[in-house]
């Protein structure tokens, strides 16, 4: 059982109060119209789907009902740390990690 | 050349039973690789090995390695609730499982390997009139695609499962189900081992503790596969069939899929006498069943909510299969449970498989099989080593083909069918 922080509830609750929302920080296309078919079908589908450290995002279903976003290891499944919708993760060296894949 | 495999005879049986049984052959060889290969097939399990058992066996290439990072049928393979049926409702899914099923019917005369395939009818519940509703389509189209089945009400579901709770003041009454009576199990190592040593005898190689851990490219395109236990071996075309990892071998060529990796969850209870001689799914409360040759229940959960490669799987999943299984079956209330794993299931959007050649030439992927690709074994083996052995798509994998997330073509099987898979 996943023990989540939210971070606007501020409380580290139950996995069963949450839902997992997919890949986080995929860019919506800023002008669908003109995406080909191909650009348009990465956006909505291709996913890294990475065995390891992702940045996932998650909705409190059961509480604030907000989305957030968490970074996550698919593996051991440990928690890094859960941030706010509009952030973006850093690594140690003060970088951001390759999350801004997919979309445009 | 290699000494011919003894066959599974009585006769055998009998002469071996001479001398103590010692003197049976291995079942396969352990190689070691050439150099270069016609094709690789990377994932040493049940839709692995039967790629290779086919393309040597009805394609002739038999210069043909089976990388497995760990050993034969171990993943996936071993860890599923080993149903199998084709009752889906779109022309697609329906021909392509259908497919499977005939080749499940004459696989152990095929093989010349017990792969235990019991034909013991497979009952699809339904609990709303909605349900009822969509199993009669489905039960309509499959018939309409040659595909055995019958709507049940809820005393013809009593009638095959005397034990079934369809009392009327249930949380959710069984209204009726539909019921494949040439579905059923198979034993799912069996499947594995008996693919293995038809693949074996055919001169495939299959080299097992070797991980995949990148590919040798020359002009965009693969010429070979990078191992951790071997080196580079060169081949002209690659075959992932990897399940839940198959977005990381995508990785490695430099690409993503259109899929998400969870556990999906199986625990069996400690054996019992015989009380349940069929398979029994219920998509609408989630759980299925059905009892091992060897006595113990064999119960499916759903798939973790979250994404995840870790092959264990979050607790709440089991309290609700359970909760299922008690609301179906309450006399197994009292049942110890033995055992529990997880595989690591690749979903696709659709919830169909993914087949044919990716974006980097010579690399072919058989994937997204979801929660159901054990039933599928077969046909997915021969199916795809008609794309491995003829660089094109079979006919029965056309619709399957990765395009379809670029023109929207969804083989929408989830929603439709309202089926466990």
């Amino acid at each position: 059982m996943l023990r989540i922080y939210c971070p606007y509830c501020q409380e580290a609750r139950e996995e069963v109060e949450f839902h997992y929302a997919g890949q986080a920080h995929i860019v919506r296309p800023l002008d669908p119209e003109a995406c080909s078919d191909e650009a348009w079908g990465r956006y909505l589908y291709f996913r890294k789907n990475t065995a390891g450290r992702e940045a996932e995002m998650w909705v409190h279903g059961a509480g604030c009902r907000k989305f957030f976003n968490v970074l996550r290891n698919t593996v051991s499944y440990e928690i890094e740390r859960t941030y706010p919708m509009g952030e973006h993760p850093e690594d140690s060296t003060g970088e951001r990690p390759e999350v801004d894949g997919g979309g445009a | 050349m290699r000494a011919k495999k003894q066959a599974f005879s009585g006769f055998n049986l009998f002469l071996q039973g001479l001398t103590h049984h010692e003197n049976w052959q291995r079942h396969w060889r352990n190689p070691e690789p050439k150099r270069h290969y016609d094709v690789i097939v990377i994932g040493g399990g049940g839709h692995g090995l039967a790629t290779a058992y086919y393309l040597a066996r009805v394609h002739g290439l038999k210069n043909v390695a089976v990388l497995e990072k760990g050993y034969l049928g171990g993943g996936n393979t071993g860890r599923n609730t080993t149903i199998v049926r084709s009752n889906y409702l779109w022309d697609a899914t329906a021909h392509l499982y259908e497919h499977a099923l005939k080749l499940w019917e004459g696989l152990s005369q095929e093989l010349n390997y017990n792969v235990m395939f019991s034909q013991r009818g497979v009952l699809n519940l339904g609990h709303t009139l909605q349900d009822m509703r969509d199993i009669e389509r489905r039960i309509s189209a499959n018939r309409l695609n040659g595909i055995d089945g019958e709507v049940l009400d809820a005393d013809g579901v009593k009638r095959i499962v005397p034990i079934i709770n369809t009392s009327r003041s249930a949380r959710y009454p069984i209204l009726g189900a539909s019921w494949q009576p040439r579905g059923g199990v198979a034993r799912h190592d069996a499947v594995a081992w008996g693919y293995a040593r038809g693949a074996d005898a055919l001169g495939v190689d299959l080299l097992q503790n070797c991980a995949v851990t990148g590919f040798d490219m020359a002009n965009g395109r693969v010429t070979g596969v990078q191992t951790d236990r071997y080196g580079s071996i060169g081949c002209d075309r690659v075959g992932s069939v990897v399940a839940g990892h198959s977005s990381v071998i995508a990785h490695h060529a430099g690409f993503e899929l259109p899929l998400t990796s969870h556990p999906l969850q199986a625990f069996v209870s400690e054996p019992i006498k015989p009380v349940l001689h069929t398979v029994v799914m219920s998509n609408q409360v989630h759980g299925y069943i059905s009892q091992s040759d060897k006595g113990d229940l064999v119960i499916g959960a759903g798939i973790d909510g979250y994404a995840g490669y870790g092959q264990r799987g979050s607790y709440p999943v089991i309290e609700h299969a359970v909760a299922a299984i008690l609301e179906l079956f309450p006399t197994f209330s009292r049942v110890p449970m033995n055992r529990q794993w997880a595989g690591i299931v690749d979903t696709t959007p659709d919830a169909c498989p993914l087949m044919g050649p990716s974006e980097v030439p010579n690399l072919f992927f058989n994937c997204g099989w979801g929660t159901g690709g054990f039933k599928a074994t077969p046909g997915s083996g021969h199916v795809f080593a008609a794309c491995l052995a003829n660089d094109d798509v079979h006919p029965l994998a056309k619709p399957f083909a990765i395009e379809r997330f670029h023109t929207g073509a969804l083989v929408d099987e989830h929603g439709a069918a309202g089926v466990a898979h």
